[in-house]
């Protein structure tokens, strides 16, 4: 995965509220937590570097308040930052002018919102083909376009609906048509369905997995759910108060956390759920198995099948060479929790 | 209920003050008592003390009409630009419906093109009703408009139309612009706002004066003052519409890429348009309201006939016309609100025009056949005079045998609040010292908004004295008060009731929306026939005129309190009276407050128009302007109503944003 290209990036990102923020921030000063709240500032946003790279789900979490929101708005610049800098593609968004910002908006990016923003006035197909018109783009292209798009979301036949008309899943489906109608390069969801229910909720994911793995789409990701966190992202970084406290895969947070906060987030994490078996396996060839694994699926998905042959499974890496195997035992020891 | 001595620390401290106004209101007696003994320059602003602003006023209006030019072009050629602005459509609209195209002059003038006929326009506005609802409003509104027909108030009645439809797309076109604007320019808005307090403020008698002035008597100057009185809810309406739009729509637009022209047409104006149409309503109501007004400075029609009825006693014609102004504003009301709750869902209809639109083209058709049967048989085009009913008789017999029949119950009744109530009050006032009357009003500033609303407050009274209107200005405040405090004795128990009760809410607030629909001038009708002349009759028509808000913000407050919060008090054993007085009063509270605001500021807009029964407030002061197109004196008694109605907003905000940070709303 570190070979891909990187699709967004920031560098020492800072969101500070407040009257004076420039003061805080003047001549490249790294004002601590401390400082901008005796200030009577707020550190919304603080000294954030990231990098997201083309195609990967990444995913930015952390209690209510702790900057998530404000963050992505920096990213997309929604919010103008108090400092720091966000490439995208290598080029500075800080120093687009306005109709390049247009532009950029139009084409390349997109972004679904935790209420879903969608337009009460237009139906389903109107809201999906908003985007387009408001590139200019004749009627019926735009329609033919955001009919596909609304077919993708699983809406067809509901077109003429209202939003009104709809349920909230559906509402954040057609949010979601629309934010794809573009083709955007990259794509923000800032909570996209934390207003769902825990059903539905978990229905919508399934169903945005199966729509990244259709397009492929660079997403950042939003949400204060560790669950929903470890589902879908490739990579997750946690906030909190504004700083970016550690950036892993999934499995990393849980077996290696950076501090007592993120140990506090993972603590109750089953490890099945985030540990792959290239973590547990026995390096070497076997001499003799029962089929092999991907090194990087998860404990959870293939413990049924390896408990069940009486053989190890050998484990392949990603060009599917195999370096190594793994068997009942080891899948034991994390389902249960031995040695860890 | 919790004893006063279970009340949380911040309560106590506030004890001594609570005392601070019974003993303040006992020394306002003892002084009123010894009022004899006071000096007159303490009792009344010594005459050493006056300013002739009025003259300066007038002699500056004079110098702006006369000699004052903008460099390129007089003040006088810039109000004959804007007056030829109004009139050109306004005749237009008067061709459509009132005159038709005529040749020559007068009495020998022969028609060339027949306006639309009586029946066309009835069915284009049943047509209007059925698109903009269903079948029942459009026979609802044809039943009203064949009302008009009917009762021979069909001239009239167009007359006043035509000027509605030109003042209303020009109240609501300047009032979107003044809005966005404002939305979009935090500076402009800050300008802005005190003019529009300003402008709410004062009463529309007293723009009359300066209206009359500048663009003389006639049907322009009545539209211009009807589009100026029409507007401020516009603006401030659109303001509030699309500040109140979610954060996330307006960041969804600009993620899409939208231009800033884009943003406000395609996502913040129509996601705005049903709270937008709540101020066209607004609009046209305040238009009708002003029928009667306008008609003092030239305006014919309706209000002209109430006008006319009121100033020589005809009761009969002055309750038909006045029913009739009744019949057109209930029609746009409806009209408009139904057109309100349909903007927010369109609905999509393929086609061409013709199929689209097919209540359009039968109405067309319409006109065109009944304009060319017209020429042939002459009923269709105006309704028959042999047909026309007249309750004019009946209206002037009823009040006859009521006033025969009850004349002594009327009469005790109207003495002994005269005689209880209104004259000690009156009495009282009247007597208190100025010097200590603005004591207290800045006293009451301070408590509420320390020294920014003690200055106001002190100021604001320090001009009212140096005008010379003071003993005015407190009758002004002996009636206001009166009425306001009826008023909301009558119409917060009953927003209670109509929040509490669904069929009491219902009647109520069709009750409610009948009696905002009246002009204010209808309410005069009524009361002069029972009551004759004098500050009772001015008070049942002011505390009619403005009870409505007091009950509609008591019910929307009650209504509007979070559901959570009256279950986690009905959750905590609250009996029902509980549930009302600890959870959903107190949380209403800034609302109901509001509603008593917006009470007093109608209360003080209504006094003015008392006047024509004789009141010896500033509304009469500002009713003899007009009378003697006196600018000077106009101005200053509009500016003395709207120190006191800017006085009693403040405080009263000022309550409120306590209230609000007191229950740990969030402030506004
Ligand atoms: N306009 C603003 N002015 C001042 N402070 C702000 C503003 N917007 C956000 N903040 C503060 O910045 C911090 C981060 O807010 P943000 O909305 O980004 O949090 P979040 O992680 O998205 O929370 P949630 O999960 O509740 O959405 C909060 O403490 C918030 O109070
Ligand atoms: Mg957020």
């Amino acid at each position: 995965m570190n070979e891909r290209p990187v699709k967004l990036a920031c560098r020492h990102v800072w969101k500070i509220y407040g009257p004076h923020p420039e003061r805080l921030l003047a001549n490249g000063a790294a004002p601590t937590l401390d400082d901008i709240r005796r200030s009577d500032h707020v550190g919304a946003v603080r000294d954030v570097t990231l990098d997201v790279r083309e195609g990967e789900i990444f995913v930015i979490m952390g209690l209510s308040g702790s900057g998530k929101s404000t963050l992505v708005r920096c990213l997309s610049r929604l919010i103008e930052p108090s400092g720091g800098e966000i490439l995208f593609n290598g080029q500075d968004l800080l120093k687009a002018g306005a109709a390049e910002m247009i532009e950029i908006r139009r084409h390349r990016m997109g972004m679904v919102f935790q209420h879903f923003a969608l337009l009460p006035h237009l139906t389903v197909l109107q809201n999906v083909a908003f985007p387009l018109e408001i590139q200019g783009i004749a009627r019926d292209v735009r329609e033919a376009r955001a009919r596909e798009v609304t077919a993708l979301v699983g809406l067809k036949g509901r077109e003429d609906y209202y939003p009104r008309q709809l349920s909230g899943g559906q509402q954040q489906r057609v949010g979601i048509a629309r934010s794809l109608a573009v083709e955007p390069e990259l794509w923000f969801l800032d909570e996209p369905f934390s207003a769902l229910d825990p059903l539905i909720r978990r229905e919508m994911q399934d169903e945005f997995l199966r729509i990244q793995n259709q397009l492929h789409k660079t997403i950042v990701f939003i949400t204060h759910d560790f669950d929903e966190a470890i589902r879908l992202a490739d990579r997750i970084a946690i906030m909190k108060d504004g700083a970016v406290v550690q950036v892993a895969t999934p499995e990393e947070l849980v077996l290696a956390p950076a501090d007592d906060y993120v140990a506090a987030f993972t603590a109750h994490v089953p490890r099945a759920k985030v540990v792959t078996i290239g973590r547990i396996m026995t390096p070497g060839v076997a001499p003799e198995t029962a089929g092999s694994l991907p090194a990087s699926a998860r404990v959870e998905d293939v413990a049924d099948r390896i408990e069940a042959a009486g053989l190890p499974h050998a484990v392949t890496d990603a060009a599917g060479t195999v370096i190594g195997h793994v068997g009942a035992r080891a899948v034991v020891d994390v389902l249960i929790g031995r040695g860890t | 209920m919790m004893g006063p001595q279970a009340l949380p620390g911040p309560y106590a401290l506030m004890r001594p003050r609570a005392l601070l106004w019974p003993a303040l209101f006992a020394v306002s007696l003892l002084l009123a008592l010894l009022s004899v003994q006071i000096p007159a320059w303490l009792l009344r602003p010594p005459p050493t003390l006056m300013i002739d602003l009025a003259g300066a006023t007038s002699a500056a209006m004079k110098w702006l009409v006369e000699d004052a030019t903008f460099g390129l072009f007089t003040v006088k050629e810039a109000t004959r630009a804007i007056a030829t602005l109004v009139e050109v459509p306004y005749d237009a609209a008067r061709i459509l419906l009132v005159d038709g195209i005529t040749e020559g002059k007068g009495r020998r003038a022969t028609t060339i093109v027949p306006p639309i006929s009586w029946i066309a326009v009835t069915a284009a506005m049943v047509a209007l009703g059925i698109y903009a609802k269903n079948l029942w409003l459009g026979l609802l509104i044809g039943a009203l408009f064949l009302y008009l027909a009917v009762f021979g108030q069909w001239e009239s009645a167009m007359t006043t139309l035509a000027s509605i439809l030109i003042a209303v797309p020009m109240g609501v076109a300047g009032g979107l612009a003044l809005g966005i604007a404002a939305f979009l320019s935090p500076l402009f808005n800050r300008i802005l706002s005190p003019v529009l307090d300003l402008m709410q403020t004062v009463p529309t008698f007293a723009y009359l004066v300066p209206i009359l002035f500048l663009f003389g008597f006639g049907p322009v100057s009545a539209l211009i003052a009807t589009v100026i009185y029409a507007m401020p809810p516009m603006v401030r309406i659109t303001t509030l519409a699309l500040r109140s739009i979610p954060p996330e729509l307006q960041e969804f637009g600009r993620m899409v890429g939208c231009t800033p022209g884009q943003q406000m047409r395609k996502v913040l104006l129509p996601v705005a348009l049903p709270d937008l149409m709540v101020g066209v309503n607004q609009v046209i109501m305040l238009s009708l309201n002003m029928v009667i007004i306008a008609s003092m400075i030239g305006a014919g029609g309706l209000g002209f006939d109430v006008l006319n009825a009121l100033r020589s006693l005809k009761i009969g014609a002055g309750i038909e016309a006045g029913l009739a102004i009744t019949a057109l504003a209930v029609a746009l009301d409806r009209l408009s609100q139904a057109l309100a709750a349909r903007s927010g869902q369109g609905a999509v209809v393929t086609g061409n025009w013709t199929r689209r639109h097919p209540k359009t083209v039968a109405v067309l058709v319409l006109i065109v056949v009944t304009g060319v049967a017209g020429l042939v048989l002459p009923w269709v085009q105006t309704y028959p005079k042999e047909a026309m009913l007249s309750t004019r008789t009946f209206w002037s017999d009823l009040v006859e045998y009521i006033n025969v029949s009850y004349f002594d119950q009327i009469e005790a009744f109207k003495d002994a609040i005269l005689i209880n109530v209104l004259l000690p009050v009156k009495r009282f006032l009247l007597a208190l010292p100025w010097v200590w009357v603005l004591a207290l009003a800045t006293l009451a500033g301070w408590q509420l908004g320390r020294a920014r609303l003690a200055l106001l407050c002190l100021g604001l009274g320090l001009f009212i004295a140096v005008t010379g209107l003071w003993e005015q200005a407190v009758t002004t405040v002996y009636l206001c008060g009166i009425s306001v405090i009826i008023a909301a004795m009558i119409g917060v128990p009953l927003g209670i009731w109509a929040a509490a009760n669904q069929t009491a809410g219902k009647v109520i607030g069709a009750f409610i929306d009948t009696l905002q629909t009246l002009p204010s001038f209808v309410y005069l009708i009524p009361v002069i026939m029972l009551f004759r002349v004098g500050d009772f009759a001015a008070m049942i028509a002011v505390v009619l005129y403005a009870l409505a808000p007091a009950v509609r913000y008591t019910a929307h407050g009650l209504r509007s309190v979070q559901p959570e919060l009256v279950e986690a008090g009905i959750v905590c054993g609250c009996t029902r009276w509980q549930v009302l007085t600890r959870v959903r009063l107190p949380m209403a509270l800034p609302d109901i407050l509001l509603g008593v605001n917006q009470t007093i500021m109608l209360a003080l807009s209504m006094l003015v128009i008392t006047a024509l029964v004789g009141t010896r407030d500033l509304g009469q002061e500002v009713y003899a302007a007009l009378a003697t197109a006196d600018v000077g004196r106009g101005v200053m008694a509009g500016l003395a109503v709207a120190a006191i109605a800017i006085i009693a907003d403040r405080l009263i905000t000022a309550a409120t944003a306590r209230a609000r940070a007191r229950l740990g709303l969030a402030g506004e």
